[in-house]
């Protein structure tokens, strides 16, 4: 129930045309509200001293130009130029020290509850969820969290530098090849938010996004356990055209013989908000313009066009791939 | 007490407080690095490295304590203002002297800095 309710929620914020909160300064999550007051107190402390300064400025320029005597003078620089600094900046730099331990992960990963693994591609996610409980679930391009819960993510990539952000759930942690890099999250409030990706990666490094859908917990739960077996239309009549042309070699489909690990798992693309990693609608018209032509729409993309393919056909592959739900 | 002669010319007593802050600073973070990259080869825990983060800023402040308390003699404790730029030698060590205290001021301020994270962290990782 839970579960279609969040659903119908999120095919309503798309339908709007809504793409998902992508500010920082609309925290959705516990790290982000931390990074957030951060941003304010520094930039009120900042507007303070600014006004200050300027004021003082005018102050002396416009209203009182008598020379201040040179005992006084120093005095002025001593406290206002030397002092005041070195306190505030000290202070400054305890409140974001002391904030550090929370914006960072659990010391042992065992403590989470659920961990997320998701390693960078030139262009895409891959996503494997690892639950405290049960096996593994793969997926890509879109993340889902439970509200509430402090979920450990292990960040890695397969090619060059990429750089994970949701900005309204907290801070931005670079995948670097070779390097396993650690962040936690706790989304405070469900919604969709929009991930990009913040490091320079290659041609369509503008184009690898992804979604984050922070869902209640049992509606997380019981979408997890969906995820975990076969989506019912795996076995309909497009999969068969699928694997005809190849594109098993490539990408795994739960419940059929596409056993392909070059590309996005695509067991359940068609419950994800977007396809092409956060680019085009989940639309059949999109997916089908995708199979054509992916250069057109990701310049550099590893998947092959496919448009030497009867239209009828990649209709048909992009509908059922549309129903794996 | 005469430890060092006030009438010392040389300009390496300018240097002694930033080189406190750098040695400061390579111990702790090297020292950080290496505990977090081979706590076995260590074999200590994060608290021991925090405990010598604080002995090192102990050291390192009281050094240039030091260096300030010379460098302030230098300058005649302050019986003379800045800026010392006539061209004798009473005003070239009177402004050595003052240069260094600044510099002294600095680098306590630096070396606190370099060391408060130790006081907020208390794993390698957060
Ligand atoms: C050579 C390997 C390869 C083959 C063959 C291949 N793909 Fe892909 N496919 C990819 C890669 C790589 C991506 C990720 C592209 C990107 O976003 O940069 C991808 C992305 C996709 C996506 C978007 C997935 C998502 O999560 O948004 C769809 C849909 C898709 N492929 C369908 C197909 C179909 C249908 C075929 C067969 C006609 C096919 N692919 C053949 C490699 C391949
Ligand atoms: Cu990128």
């Amino acid at each position: 129930m839970g579960q279609y309710f969040s659903l119908s929620a999120a095919s309503l914020l798309l339908a709007s045309g809504y793409a998902g909160a992508r500010s920082v300064l609309e925290p959705a999550g516990a790290e982000a509200q931390q990074i957030a007051i951060l941003f304010w107190v520094m930039l009120s402390g900042g507007a303070v001293i600014w006004l200050g300064v300027v004021g003082l400025l005018l102050h002396s320029a416009l209203f009182n130009r008598r020379r201040l005597a040179e005992k006084s003078a120093s005095s002025i620089i001593l406290w206002g130029g030397v002092v005041f600094p070195s306190v505030t900046l000290c202070a400054l730099l305890a409140y974001a020290l002391w904030l550090m331990p929370g914006l960072r992960p659990f010391a042992q990963a065992s403590s989470a509850a659920l961990r997320i693994e998701i390693t960078g591609r030139q262009f895409w996610w891959e996503v494997v969820y690892h639950p405290s409980q049960g096996p593994p679930v793969a997926s890509a391009n879109e993340i889902r969290l439970p509200v509430g819960e402090r979920v450990e993510l292990t960040l890695k990539s397969a090619d060059v530098i990429h750089s994970f952000w949701i900005p309204p759930l907290g801070g931005k942690m670079d995948m670097i090849p070779g390097r396993t890099n650690r962040l936690s999250l706790m989304a405070t409030k469900p919604g969709i938010f929009r991930g990009p990706c913040t490091e320079y990666c290659g041609t369509s490094h503008a184009l690898m996004a992804f979604s984050a859908v922070a869902m209640e917990p049992e509606a997380f739960r019981s979408w997890l356990a969906a995820q975990a077996i076969p989506a019912e239309g795996a076995g309909a009549s497009g999969g068969a055209l699928f694997l005809r042309h190849g594109c098993g070699s490539c990408h795994f489909v739960a419940g059929t013989d596409a056993r392909g690990l070059i590309g996005p798992d695509l067991s359940h693309v068609g419950s994800r908000a977007t396809v092409a990693a956060g680019i085009l609608p989940n639309t059949e018209d999109a997916v089908a313009r995708f199979i054509a032509r992916p250069d057109l729409i990701k310049p550099g993309s590893r998947m092959p066009a496919f448009d030497m393919l009867a239209p009828d056909d990649i209709r048909a592959i992009a509908a059922w791939l549309r129903g794996l739900q | 007490m005469r430890l060092i002669p006030r009438e010392i010319e040389t300009l390496w007593t300018l240097f002694t407080a930033p080189v406190v802050w750098v040695a400061h600073f390579l111990v702790c973070y090297i020292g950080a690095a290496i505990y977090c990259a081979k706590p076995e080869l260590v074999g200590l825990s994060f608290s021991a490295v925090r405990a010598g983060i604080a002995a090192a800023t102990v050291i390192a402040l009281s050094l240039i304590a030091l260096s300030a308390w010379l460098a302030w003699r230098q300058w005649g404790f302050g019986t003379d203002d800045p800026p010392h730029d006539d061209p004798t030698r009473r005003d070239r060590t009177l402004f050595q002297g003052f240069a260094t205290l600044l510099l002294s001021g600095l680098s306590f301020i630096a070396v606190i800095f370099t060391a408060m994270p130790a006081l907020f962290l208390t794993e390698c990782i957060r």
